[in-house]
Parts: C-alpha cells; sequence; structure tokens
C-alpha cells in the first residue's frame, strides 16, 4: 500500500534532493540523461555561493524574506485572534456564520485572481484609487513602479487572504473552552474585556505559542504568488517584492542560472531546516505535548 | 441600485449557510438578555466592524463583476466604476467569440482536478492508513521517509530539472497533475484521522471472517474514514483548480493551459487566446473597440464562478476539516 506513495515521495521529494548537489556543480546537460547529467557535471566547489553572496541580491532578498515574514506573523497573530474573538462574541449567532462564510473566501481565491483584484483597485488608468484621489485634484499615482507603497499593500493583501482562515481556527478553539470558566468569572465581576483578558486570552496561549513557533520555522520560505502575481512581476518594484522564492523562479525561468538558483534553494532548503529543528527544540522545552516531533 | 445587488449578492452566499444552520440559529436566545452577552452598543460595534471586515473580503469580487458589466468607452473615459455608467454585454460576447480556447482551458482545468484529486485521494489514503497500522513493521521508517520531506525540502530548481529532464513530463498533462499528487502534511493528518476513527477491533472481526486487507480497506477504512478522506480531497480539488504555478514552469503548449494560468497570460493581452485560432476578421469587425478591461474582468468572473457558487456548500465541510487534523496523534 505505501508503494505508489513511496514511488512519488522517491521521485518528487528525494531526487530533488540528491539534485541539490547541483549547487556545488556547474549544471551541463549530458545526452546520457538525468543521472549522466548530475554526475557528470563539473564540481565547482563554493563557486555558485560565492556569486550569490558577492551579488547585493543575496542580502535584499533575506531581507526581504524574513521581514515581510515576520510582520506577516506578528500582524497575522494580532489580526485572527482579535477576529475570533470578535465572532465569538457576537450575539447574533447567524450573523456571525455570514461573516465567517465571508472572511473565509478569500483563502480560496489564488493569487492569479488576487491580482486581477488588486489590479481593479491599483490600476494607473481606471483604478478605483487614482479615480479616488481625481476628484480630491491629486496627480494619480502609476502604483506599479513605486515601490515605497509596497510593503504596506503586501501586508494588507496577505491579511486580506489569510485572516479568515487563522480566524477560524481559534475560534474552533474557543468555541472549545469551558463554558464554566466564564460562569466562574462573572459570578467573582468580572467584566467583559476582564473576561477576554483573563480566560480567553490564556485558554489561546498555546495555540498562539505553536502556530507562531510554525511559523518561524517557515520564515525562509514565503507565499510566491502574493510576491510574484500581485505585483504584476513589475521590475520596478523588486527591491521591494524579490524574495528568496522570486529570486530563484527567476534565476532559473528567466536567467537560465541554474547553479546559482540551486545555490540560493539549498541556502534555503538548509536555513529553513535548521529553523525548523530549532523551533522545535525550543517547542520541546517549553510544552513537550506541542512538539511537532 | 447597486447597493442592493450588493446585498442580493451576499444573501445569496449566506442563504444555504443559513439553511445548513437554521436549526441551531432557529433556537436562540433573542427573549431573554443572557448577562453574559454583550451590551447592545457595543455589539452593534463589533457588528459593524467585523461587517467591514467581511464587506472587505468579497467587495473585490462584486466589484469585477461590475467591471465586466461595464462598456469599455466607459472604463475608458472614468475607470473602473462602482456605478457605471453605460452597461454592456460586449466582454462575455467578445469571449464567446474565443469561446474554442477558453473551453479547452476550463477542460483542462476540470481533468486535472478531477484526475489530480481522484490520485491524490487514493496515494494519500494508502500510505496513511499503511502507516496509521501498528502490525505494519516498517511503519516508523515510511513515517520518518514521508515527514522528513515536510523539513528539507528538494527546491525548485532540482525538481523542476527531475520533471523536465528525467521524468519528462514537460508540457504533458502528468506535469499538472503529479507534482501536486502528495503532501507529506495531508498523509500526517489522514495518519491522525484513521488512528484516531478506525479502531483495531472492528478490523480484528472482519480479519476473522476472512476478509483480506483490500476488501478491509474498501469496505471498511474507507466508508467509516469518509468525513476526513472528504476533506482531503476538498483540499487537494481546490489546490488542483486554484494551481498556475506548476503550468507556469512545465507548460508552453497553449493547448493544455489550465484556466488560472490563462488568466496570467490574458494579463498583458488578450490576443494570447487567439493563437492558434482561425478568427476571421469579420468577427473582429463585430465590436468597434475591443473589450480589453472588460473581457479579462469577464475572464476572472468565469474563472471564480464556480468556487463562488460552490463555496457556501463545501465550507462547511472545510471548517470541519481544518479541526480534525490535530498533526500529532
Amino acid at each position: 500500500m505505501v508503494l505508489p506513495g513511496t514511488i512519488w515521495l522517491l521521485l518528487f521529494s528525494y531526487l530533488p534532493m540528491f539534485g541539490q548537489v547541483l549547487a556545488f556543480k556547474k549544471f551541463r546537460i549530458d545526452p546520457d540523461g538525468f543521472f549522466a547529467s548530475v554526475i557528470n557535471s563539473e564540481w565547482v566547489g563554493l563557486d555558485n555561493f560565492k556569486y550569490l553572496f558577492s551579488t547585493n541580491d543575496a542580502w535584499i532578498i533575506t531581507r526581504n524574506t524574513i521581514l515581510y515574514n515576520l510582520v506577516f506573523i506578528v500582524v497575522g497573530l494580532v489580526a485572527a485572534v482579535a477576529t475570533a474573538i470578535l465572532l465569538s462574541e457576537l450575539i447574533n449567532k447567524r450573523l456571525s456564520k455570514v461573516y465567517q462564510t465571508s472572511i473565509l473566501f478569500p483563502h480560496f481565491i489564488s493569487w492569479v485572481i488576487g491580482s486581477y483584484f488588486v489590479f481593479t483597485f491599483l490600476s494607473s488608468e481606471h483604478g478605483m484609487l487614482n479615480n479616488i484621489l481625481g476628484w480630491f485634484h491629486i496627480d494619480p499615482i502609476s502604483w506599479y513602479n513605486e515601490s515605497k507603497y509596497w510593503p504596506f499593500i503586501l501586508v494588507f493583501m496577505s491579511l486580506w487572504k489569510g485572516v479568515g482562515y487563522g480566524s477560524i481556527v481559534y475560534l474552533a478553539s474557543i468555541v472549545g473552552i469551558d463554558r464554566t470558566y466564564y460562569e466562574a468569572a462573572m459570578i467573582d465581576g468580572a467584566s467583559k474585556w476582564k473576561q477576554i483578558k483573563h480566560v480567553t486570552l490564556p485558554m489561546l496561549k498555546p495555540l498562539m505559542i505553536i502556530l507562531t513557533i510554525m511559523n518561524i520555522g517557515r520564515i525562509f520560505n514565503s507565499d510566491f504568488g502574493l510576491f510574484y502575481q500581485v505585483p504584476r512581476d513589475s521590475g520596478a518594484l523588486y527591491p521591494v517584492t524579490n524574495v528568496i522564492d522570486t529570486f530563484v523562479y527567476r534565476g532559473l525561468m528567466n536567467l537560465g542560472d541554474i547553479g546559482m538558483s540551486t545555490a540560493a534553494g539549498l541556502y534555503q532548503s538548509a536555513v529553513g531546516f535548521t529553523l525548523v529543528i530549532i523551533t522545535n527544540y525550543i517547542v520541546r522545552k517549553i510544552d513537550e505535548e506541542s512538539a511537532l516531533f | 441600485m447597486p447597493k442592493l445587488e450588493q446585498t442580493q449578492t451576499s444573501l445569496a452566499i449566506s442563504k444555504p449557510l443559513e439553511e445548513i444552520n437554521g436549526e441551531k440559529a432557529k433556537i436562540p436566545v433573542k427573549k431573554y438578555r443572557d448577562p453574559q452577552h454583550l451590551h447592545p452598543v457595543t455589539n452593534a460595534i463589533i457588528s459593524l466592524l467585523l461587517g467591514i471586515l467581511a464587506i472587505t473580503c468579497v467587495f473585490p469580487f462584486i466589484y469585477v463583476i461590475i467591471i465586466s458589466f461595464t462598456s469599455e468607452e466607459s472604463i475608458v473615459r472614468n475607470g473602473f466604476e462602482l456605478f457605471p455608467k453605460e452597461w454592456s454585454m460586449d466582454a462575455y460576447r467578445y469571449l464567446w467569440s474565443m469561446k474554442d480556447s477558453l473551453f479547452r482551458s476550463y477542460g483542462v482545468t476540470i481533468l486535472i482536478t478531477i484526475l489530480g484529486t481522484v490520485i491524490s485521494v487514493f496515494m494519500i489514503t494508502f500510505y496513511a492508513y499503511a502507516i496509521s497500522r501498528p502490525q505494519f513493521k516498517y511503519r516508523r521508517f515510511f513515517t520518518f521517509f514521508a515527514f522528513f520531506t515536510m523539513l528539507f525540502s528538494g527546491g525548485l530548481v532540482p525538481t523542476y530539472i527531475v520533471v523536465t529532464q528525467f521524468l519528462d513530463l514537460k508540457n504533458t498533462i502528468w506535469a499538472l497533475i503529479l507534482p501536486l499528487a502528495m503532501n507529506a502534511f495531508y498523509i500526517i493528518i489522514m495518519r491522525t484521522f484513521f488512528i484516531k476513527s478506525v479502531s483495531e477491533s472492528i478490523l480484528e472481526s472482519a480479519r476473522m471472517d476472512g476478509a483480506s486487507e483490500w476488501r478491509i480497506f474498501f469496505q471498511i477504512i474507507f466508508p467509516l474514514s469518509l468525513p476526513g478522506i472528504a476533506t482531503i480531497a476538498l483540499f487537494s480539488t481546490l489546490g488542483y483548480w486554484n494551481d498556475w504555478f506548476t503550468a507556469l514552469l512545465y507548460i508552453d503548449d497553449p493547448h493544455l493551459v489550465p484556466l488560472q494560468s490563462l488568466l496570467m497570460k490574458i494579463e498583458a493581452n488578450l490576443e494570447f487566446m487567439r493563437q492558434n485560432m482561425d478568427i476571421s476578421i469579420m468577427q473582429q469587425s463585430l465590436f468597434d473597440t475591443i473589450p480589453q478591461e472588460s473581457a479579462k474582468m469577464a475572464m476572472v468572473v468565469i474563472a471564480t464562478l464556480p468556487i463562488a457558487v460552490s463555496y457556501p456548500f463545501f465550507q462547511k465541510y472545510f471548517i470541519k476539516g481544518l479541526t480534525i487534523g490535530g498533526v500529532k496523534e
């Protein structure tokens, strides 16, 4: 029964892992097929890495990836928990369901569609924002060429897509909290605000810690679609939109520089791996039950 | 007027949900004021805040629908408006003139979605079931074998080289199906689900009655685990439907372009859809101005509609699915 899955894992996961050695080679296609190509490619040691880190790009993509992810983690956590608490407190439960349904909707939309959604607002000729600016006689802004706005746009879009999912995870946890805690708090005269502060939030804390630590473990990986589709691959925005994933993709497809983009990919995998191991180790120390492995 | 339309759309979205929750929703509280509840004013403020958030989440889709029905002249003159002065069906008529390539893309997407979902559900459940059984001698090894791929990835470039050079899948339908077929995360979720929901005693008794392992799997395990399997199927259906990345990597052939990827290609220019098509100049001249912008938005509508329509039905299962999958035992 494990056979089909094992074959798949071998082909699509383990063979590429073996292919990571190309980061230390100069890739050359060999007529004898794939293995010959990988094995016969000439060793170049750390040249690919030296080349990668000699450019300014390595620093920019690392900085962008980490900073964006940090902001996403913090803002996403606050927004998701706040939304979940508000949803759980609404008196009208039917309204709450309707809201949940709408808030989760963006989660099911691909970034291709998402990029069209953004375009309807930001298009420099027809977009809604420039129309509104027009009413106030402000000159239209060429959004897709102005890098200074994009950190905010990307954070906003990441929230737009992610807050529904996050809040429903937390909401499920809030619903599971034993009502008697709240009753006891009320008998002691705790206000709603105090109940949230002293019952709900502490009860959510373990989940918040686990999800955050898992996110920190993935801090070197980013949502390719968000950084590639939403800015419409606009070159002027690269300084603020280029992350490791998009860099590797462009290195491969646009430049065809296999050595360097493999090196960047291996850099990402290796640091990511280390981070997961470290964060899991920390989780284990805090709370063994919650550790991933 | 269009405001009314908005509420109607959101009603249409919410209606089936209300039906689902109807029983529960009708019982509650309105008669007496539970002291645990919020003050009405606070409640109104929270409702408003969440309402704004909810509208922000669905608004862009409604906006795109409106734009797709706006006449091109109106767009050129006034931009994308919420209340366009001139409505028009030109965008959809224009897309209809390119229906061949549109339907082909739809076909590709539907094919990979169905085939891919079936393949991945079987591969994932087989694997997960095997590693969930204590009798399976190598289960620890195979669990780790799958789990490790979550920790360390092969990276984009080596994967690309394997798929194109070794498996030779470039520009085949399989390039859109196979790379997405498995996912260690789903395996682990399913494993947990099997461990929780299938008790060993049922299997024992089936074995005593002489049922083969395959028969046990298909006649006992499968029906018992349907909620979990449905969740995985839903995840992977959405994954395939929304996938554009594998197409971006592996597909150049315009005959094999799935819907999402077609949308990407027309971003710069609609003419992509005309490639390999004999469109007479007659047909072209049906339109004074080619409805560039509105036709793109109409494409977005067409590609999103199946999800938007089925969404209220499946979101309940999705939410359930979110809560079944504690990753750990």
